[in-house]
């Protein structure tokens, strides 16, 4: 088991350091001078000076790129060209709103995929089945920051329920978890966010939750007089593994899509930066906020490997 | 020679089924023909295809002109059958002229992806080790992005636009066609016929000419055509966030966005270039699905 | 296409040396890397026109031994030499031309074949390749499919998945003949067939040899079809020779106890017949690691101190009739208390 983990985490490195050079890499797609991209218009002639010592902007660009890692290495992003901020105290703070939108829209998902699909592969053909089929792959279908959209239009418009947009009901800094009437800001984006992964676990449960249940250790099992809730149970546990693995991708997924869903409802987190960032051609934030994202997905999937070793014996083996 | 003359008589009068000789392609098409779901949501997709093929000649109006009176009006409103967005616009019009640039964002990153992916997958697939290693590696940092992250990441940097938007989507995509075409070539590559044609003395061009094409072509195209609805909700997602088409230009994620702010006004209106989006994706993804559960028979 | 005889009927067709091959294995058993000796030391000839057996266990080296001769896989060292001229040498005969006059016959009918292409092209693509034009490459299709008795209108448009096992493995015979070579390996060729039609595949196979002047290698665990159809047999223990004779003589004196277990585990109907050997006991050793000295002493009944020590070596053969077998029993200098002076 040891080895598995570090052969994993040995290879996660030069997945990072690729994931780097492609971050680093986006100053040179952007038009025009890359010294321009980075620094704010009215900039200072030393200021310019220094930035360009610092980064090595008159090297060749490997070197660049080692100097642009040695500055990130350090915590070091640069300095939002909008906000004058270092990038780094940016996309924390909004890292810390988008993980809280994460970690309630994750088990919402699996809970609610995992039974949906587990009903359907139990019960495959019935009316129930071709219910969850079919709305999972509308699920996979919907853009989801439309669903937020209508989700909005529902609850907010016409209903007035709950709020549309914003984080807290006196801004983000005072957000907190125990206020109801904070907590209020969270559903609509949980449950938008939570929605479209719902349908691709529910589509890999039921395909797993079928497989397992036509394999030969089920009928002997059965053979055997086991209780068919006995072996219900046997059969989850079967399909764990492969939708694991569906849900770590899912995790990525989330961090990904929180860039829509968080525009839609002005939730102050990462993606809601990246999208202002871009806006205001702010690409210091840019690099840094999607070089943070990146690599938050790479220790997921990091785990979710790891987890899936440590359940699964055939693959700690292989 | 009398051993020659024997043989007949070594395997008795032999038959066939009476089957219909049926090419593959064939049996394919017939198998699609009778999957009443699946040509149900193909016609709906040709239509939606003719719309946008055909729109200056179906669009009630200019659906770049802008009226400061007849703003965010409700439907039918002076002649306008879904109303007009926040700048006069007719709805309707737009949102058939939509269809062109979501469309196009749908299939042309995937046509790029399949080409450039799929050849790179089949060479690593057949290639030694060391190309092998290069070519996935490579591939495994950029799948190590999600892809919002990445066409936002690509298609922000260099300013958006549709061209642009397409770049970005075509490297998301590359990846995905690269894994799947070199693992169908690695499992294809192992199987017996391919060491036979080898033993024939085939080389290594004409093997995949004539063996491993053929086998590999069916699984790469089945899980392209999945890939285009989720091109078009990437691509309209692009958009939405300004990534995307420029305005005045009709897109249905930069309508979504743009009508956004209109959303106490008229609700209704916000909504429906989603649900434009939603029905194309959807059809996409089940006529992908029929095809692929008519070519993935197991011979 | 048909090759020409370069050495006339007393050289022989194939000659193997000293051939081994082994495979490199991530080891789990804390060793870090570990080999399968799979192919360690194997010589012998085959003769123009026979058809020589090979028998063994799973797992004794066959199959690796067979894709060895067609220079599928590269041999670690050894050599082979090809009706007088070295395989792969420089001045001998380069691997492509080896592969016009040496085919193989594999296992399984259906994997051998694309699915995707009709029987006729499959058959068609060697002569093809060999620079024969499409028409005369499906003329030559034709011709094959009616010599293993398939009719080509009937069979030759159809798809794989259309055929049974018997009759996809003559269309794969077909195939390894269209370029008209001089030796076939079969691999195992008839054993995943039902009986009578593993029957009806080795009449044809045995019409075919005398009409097309070929020589066969013929690869199988089962020693009643080795028997049949093989004039020589050879039997092959965790990747090394232990036994080469004429069959009759090998089945009916089997000198290495090894052979003689294998003859003596054959079921059979006849209460007259009883076992005599005592039986083969453990399991077979693993080829990563096998015994020192004679492979076979951790199972052989009459296993000695100088069996652990040296191992023995298949005496000097020289032509068909020569039978001979690896065991020190037979060997008078070896100093096995059973060895005949």
């Amino acid at each position: 088991m040891l080895g598995i983990v570090l052969r994993r985490l040995i290879y996660a490195i030069p997945i990072a350091l690729g994931v780097s050079i492609v971050c680093f890499s986006l100053v040179y797609l952007a038009p025009g001078d890359p010294l321009q991209t980075i620094l704010p218009a009215d900039a200072s002639a030393e200021a310019i000076a220094q930035i360009k010592h610092e980064y090595g902007f008159d090297r060749p660009i490997p070197v660049q790129f080692l100097y642009w890692l040695g500055h990130v290495v350090r915590g070091d992003f640069g300095v939002s060209i909008s906000t004058r901020r270092p990038v780094v105290d940016e996309v924390m703070g909004s890292l810390a709103n988008t993980i809280m939108l994460t970690a309630f829209a994750v088990p919402i998902s699996f809970l609610l995929g995992y039974t949906m699909g587990a009903v359907a592969g139990c019960f495959p053909g019935t009316a129930l089945d071709r219910i969850v089929t079919g709305g999972a792959v509308a699920g996979v279908s919907l853009p989801n920051y439309w669903v937020g959209i209508v989700l909005m239009i529902v609850f907010s418009v016409e209903l007035m329920v709950l709020p549309a947009t914003g984080m807290g009901a006196n801004g983000s800094a005072q957000f907190s978890l125990f206020s109801l009437a904070d907590l209020k800001f969270l559903v609509l984006p949980v449950v938008t966010l939570a929605l479209v992964p719902v349908g691709i676990l529910a589509r890999s449960t039921r395909a797993a939750v079928a497989e397992v249940r036509g394999q030969d250790f089920v009928t002997t099992l059965r053979a055997k007089g086991l209780g068919e809730f006995a072996i219900i149970r046997h059969v989850l546990k079967n399909a764990m593994p492969p939708v694991l693995a569906v849900m770590g991708l899912q995790f990525g997924y989330l961090m990904g899509g929180s860039i829509l869903v968080e525009t839609v409802f002005t939730w102050p987190g990462s993606g809601f930066l990246l999208s202002k960032a871009i806006i205001n051609r702010d690409i210091p934030v840019l690099q840094g906020a999607i070089l943070m994202l990146a690599m938050v997905f790479v220790a997921t999937n990091l785990v979710v490997d790891l987890l899936q070793a440590a359940i699964d014996p055939r693959i700690r083996r292989a | 020679m009398s051993e020659l003359a024997a043989l007949p008589d070594l395997f008795p009068a032999e038959t066939l089924a009476e089957t219909r000789v049926r090419g593959y392609w064939q049996s394919v098409t017939l198998r699609l023909l009778r999957d009443k779901a699946t040509l149900i949501f193909g016609f709906l997709l040709v239509a939606i295809l003719l719309l946008a093929i055909f729109a200056p000649l179906v669009a009630p109006f200019d659906p770049y002109k802008e009226s400061i009176v007849g703003r965010l009006k409700p439907f039918g409103w002076r002649g306008h059958p879904l109303g007009t967005d926040e700048l006069g616009r007719d709805l309707l019009s737009r949102l058939i002229y939509g269809a062109r640039s979501s469309l196009m964002m749908g299939t042309v990153p995937v046509i790029i992806a399949t080409v450039i992916g799929g050849t790179l997958g089949v060479i690593g697939g057949f290639a030694g080790r060391k190309v092998n290693t290069a070519i996935m590696r490579t591939m495994d940092v950029f799948y190590a992005f999600p892809s919002v992250l990445l066409a936002v990441a690509i298609s922000g940097a260099m300013g958006g636009g549709m061209l642009n938007g397409i770049l970005a989507l075509s490297m998301v995509f590359i990846p995905a066609m690269c894994r799947i075409a070199e693992t169908t070539t690695a499992q294809v590559r192992s199987l017996d016929f391919i060491e036979a044609a080898r033993a024939t003395g085939a080389g290594s061009l004409t093997i995949i000419r004539h063996h491993v094409l053929g086998n590999v072509l069916g699984p790469v195209f089945i899980y392209a055509s999945s890939l285009v609805s989720v091109a078009i909700l990437l691509g309209s997602g692009l958009s939405f966030l300004g990534l995307g088409v420029k305005p005045p230009e009709p897109d249905w994620g930069l309508m979504l966005s743009t009508l956004r702010q209109s959303l106490y006004v008229n609700p209704i209106i916000c909504a429906l270039p989603g649900a434009a989006i939603f029905v194309t994706s959807i059809c996409f993804n089940l006529v992908s699905d029929g095809i692929r559960g008519a070519m993935d028979v197991r011979l | 296409m048909s090759q020409t005889d370069r050495g006339g009927p007393a050289q022989p067709l194939l000659i193997a040396r000293d051939l081994v091959k082994h495979f490199r294995v991530a080891g789990h058993n804390g060793s870090g890397e570990g080999r399968v000796r799979a192919v360690d030391g194997v010589s012998f000839s085959v003769f123009k026109g026979e058809t020589l057996g090979i028998v063994g266990e799973s797992g004794c080296g066959k199959s690796t031994l067979a894709r060895l001769l067609m220079h599928l896989i590269r041999t670690d060292s050894g050599e082979l030499i090809f009706d007088g001229d070295g395989v792969d040498q420089p001045a001998g005969v380069s691997i492509a031309a080896l592969r016009r006059q040496v085919q193989m016959v594999f296992q399984d009918s259906a994997s051998s074949l694309n699915p995707r292409m009709p029987i006729r092209d499959s058959v068609a693509f060697g002569p093809f390749v060999h620079g024969r034009k499409k028409a005369e490459a499906r003329e030559i299709a034709r011709d094959m499919l009616l010599k293993v008795g398939l009719n080509p209108d009937l069979f030759g448009p159809r798809y794989p998945h259309e055929l049974s096992g018997g009759q996809k493995q003559r269309v794969n015979i077909a195939r390894a003949l269209a370029i008209s070579p001089r030796m076939v390996i079969l691999d195992e060729a008839v054993s995943a067939l039902d009986k009578s039609v593993e029957a009806q595949v080795l009449n044809l196979l045995r019409a075919l040899r005398r009409s097309f002047n070929l020589t066969y290698v013929f690869i199988s665990h089962d020693l009643n079809v080795v028997q049949y159809i093989s004039d020589r047999v050879l039997v092959m223990y965790l990747g090394q020779v232990v036994e080469l004779g004429p069959v009759d003589d090998v089945f009916a004196r089997p000198l290495h106890p090894y052979t003689k277990a294998l003859l003596g585990s054959r079921s059979t109907m006849d209460p007259a017949r009883r076992i005599e050997e005592p039986p083969l006991t453990g399991d077979p050793p693993s080829p990563i690691d096998p015994p020192s000295g004679c492979r076979f002493r951790t199972r052989c009944a009459h296993a000695e101190a100088v069996c652990g020590d040296t191992m023995p070596r298949l005496s000097d053969w020289r032509d068909r009739d020569s039978h001979v077998g690896a065991c020190h029993m037979h060997d008078p200098a070896s100093g096995h208390s059973l060895a005949v002076s």
